[in-house]
């Protein structure tokens, strides 16, 4: 894979997964996927519902180990079985899962650094320090100043949009060179699916990568580089946008389920 | 925004001002008792058995898992620490042997929990039983008598009388309130429990080890129930088969009277602690009063239920 992009061949991969597979209790998740990201990149990952694009992600994040394969970050050959959530984290990879990525009851300023407070050698948190870099990010990356948001409000108060903001902020706060973002429109008003679409579009501005995990290709569309179409566990098709109108790729996912369940 | 802060502080002042309206009604309905302090020293010496116990629950709690089996987990730690002190007159030894004694039955409800995945209400009230067999067994139901126990230094450190008259305990108490306190708001320990009682997928997707954070949860209530009985041995002087029994329901209904959510990631230690000492003077603002004891547990009742309720609907803690 990776033919279809131009960067390839030229520019060496920020992250290369190699025939990664996966199966839960004999149920294959995923088969055989291999498939690079480049630095400055929106790869967007479509797929129906079970395609394995969150499997996928979660063996990239660290959450799931592969039966088999290989996870190549940098210059970095992944060991599995050290391999989890933390270290991801440290490689520059940040992952914004849906729904599950902050504590509702917790206030922002502790779901910025949740599973990774700044703290004193005997484990004390350094709450104004967390405070202070919090509103920075309220204020950098979610545009929420000024409207009496403080770093003690509880995640609850905030909007669909604001909470994908906000994650997305703490991924760009810690500075990521991959952020990973599965299906962050969903359930999100037309006018915050506009806001989180700027946030993924300003990811990229300095050389950083994003994976983009949505079923609503319009949304994809319109921020991806390259579109890459998963359907039961295997890549079945890779695209760049240059190549592809939104309507091919639309007839493409059609023609996938057609001859998936069409026959039966 | 202010108004979090506010709604927490609010909370807080309103469990502060429940105690300030008993006490009050209290001092009114019988002067003599209550506004001497002799009545305050007693209630020094009995209430930290029970908020300690529920200061510990509650960190559990917000966790989102429960603990029923602390009434036997005290059981089987007092005998331990009755029985080795009656064979070998060692108060410190008997002592740190019940608490670890504590703290594995602790780490083995941590394990049936987190490792083989029983759900902790079922799994304590198993091992609730468990203990509590296992204790009248080793007793032969007999209790066990320990005056001797008055002599020691141990005694004196615990459960003596600070200048004659204020309950060491209470101290204890307090410093093991204020040592929570600080982990559950300021420890990077306390912020795993907050996020994991919130939402425990979220807590393991964003990195913390909630299996070890959870079992080590379990092991320190444990211990702490360990800690309360060899206590209530030491000022009791004395073990009986069916110590501990009585706390279980005080310290729950201390424990959610203080605000605690029992859907998990939100609850105060202060909270915990003005809860535990409105349930602590109830009883005896009865009986001072003129009252008859049987009305204890009625006013126990309204009080918790009114409490809950409260929170509920100006709170809107419920699901």
């Amino acid at each position: 894979m990776g033919k279809g992009y131009h960067n390839a061949g030229s520019v060496s991969p920020l992250l290369r997964l190699q025939k990664i597979s996966k199966s839960f209790n004999g149920v294959t998740a995923l088969e055989s996927v291999s498939l690079d990201l480049f630095p400055g990149e929106i790869l967007g990952l479509v797929g129906d519902n079970g395609a394995g694009k969150s499997t996928l992600i979660k063996v990239l994040s660290g959450v799931h180990a592969p039966d088999t394969g290989q996870l190549i970050i940098g210059n970095h050959q992944i060991d599995f079985k050290t391999y989890d959530v933390c270290q991801a984290r440290r490689l520059g990879i940040e992952t914004v899962f849906q729904d599950c990525s902050l504590g509702e009851k917790q206030p922002l300023w502790r779901n910025i650094f949740v599973g990774r407070p700044v703290s004193t050698r005997l484990g004390f948190i350094r709450v104004r320090e967390q405070k202070r870099a919090t509103l920075k990010i309220l204020h950098n990356h979610v545009g929420l100043q000024g409207i009496g948001i403080s770093a003690d409000a509880p995640v609850r108060h905030l909007s669909g949009g604001e909470r994908q903001g906000l994650a997305i902020g703490r991924a760009m706060y810690f500075d990521a060179g991959v952020v990973i973002l599965d299906e962050p429109t969903t359930a999100l008003s037309l006018k915050e699916v506009d806001k989180v679409l700027t946030f993924i579009s300003r990811i990229v501005c300095q050389n950083k990568s994003c994976i983009y995990i949505s079923h609503n290709m319009s949304h994809v569309y319109r921020v991806a580089h390259r579109i890459v179409i998963m359907d039961r566990g295997k890549i079945v098709g890779e695209y760049c946008k240059s190549d592809l109108s939104l309507e091919e790729l639309g007839s493409k996912l059609m023609g996938i389920h057609a001859c998936a369940y069409g026959g039966h | 925004m202010i108004l979090s802060l506010f709604r927490r502080v609010k909370l807080q002042v309103g469990i502060f001002g429940l105690l300030g309206c008993l006490l009050g009604i209290f001092m009114v309905a019988s002067p003599g008792t209550f506004l001497s302090p002799r009545i305050y020293i007693s209630f020094m010496s009995t209430i930290p058995f029970t908020a300690m116990l529920a200061l510990s629950l509650t960190l559990l709690v917000i966790a989102g898992e429960l603990d029923l089996s602390f009434p036997s987990v005290m059981a089987i730690a007092g005998l331990t620490f009755s029985d080795i002190f009656l064979s070998t007159q060692n108060a410190p030894l008997a002592m740190v042997t019940a608490l670890f004694v504590g703290g594995l039955a602790g780490w083995i409800n941590g394990l049936l929990v987190v490792k083989v995945g029983v759900p902790s209400i079922i799994a304590t009230i198993g091992t609730q039983f468990f203990w509590r067999g296992l204790s009248v067994l080793l007793a032969s139901g007999l209790a066990r008598n320990i005056v001797p126990v008055r002599e020691t230094l141990l005694h004196h450190v615990f459960v003596g009388r600070i200048g004659g008259l204020i309950p060491a305990q209470i101290l204890w108490c307090i410093s093991l309130a204020a040592g929570l306190s600080l982990i559950l708001n300021r420890h990077v320990f306390g912020d795993h429990v907050l996020f994991i009682g919130d939402d425990i997928r979220t807590a393991r997707l964003m990195g913390i080890n909630t299996d070890r954070v959870r079992i080590l949860l379990f092991v320190l209530m444990g211990t702490v129930s360990a800690l309360a009985s060899v206590m209530v041995c030491l000022e009791m002087a004395n073990w009986w088969p069916t110590q501990g029994e009585g706390y279980m329901l005080l310290v729950f209904a201390s424990i959610f009277i203080g605000g605690t959510s029992v859907f998990g990631g939100e609850g105060t230690v202060f909270g915990t602690l003005i809860g535990a000492a409105i349930i602590g003077i109830i009883e005896a603002g009865i009986i001072s009063a003129g009252l008859s004891g049987f009305w204890t547990r009625l006013v126990h009742g309204f009080i918790i239920v009114a409490s809950v309720s409260v929170y509920a609907t100006v709170f809107k803690t419920g699901r």
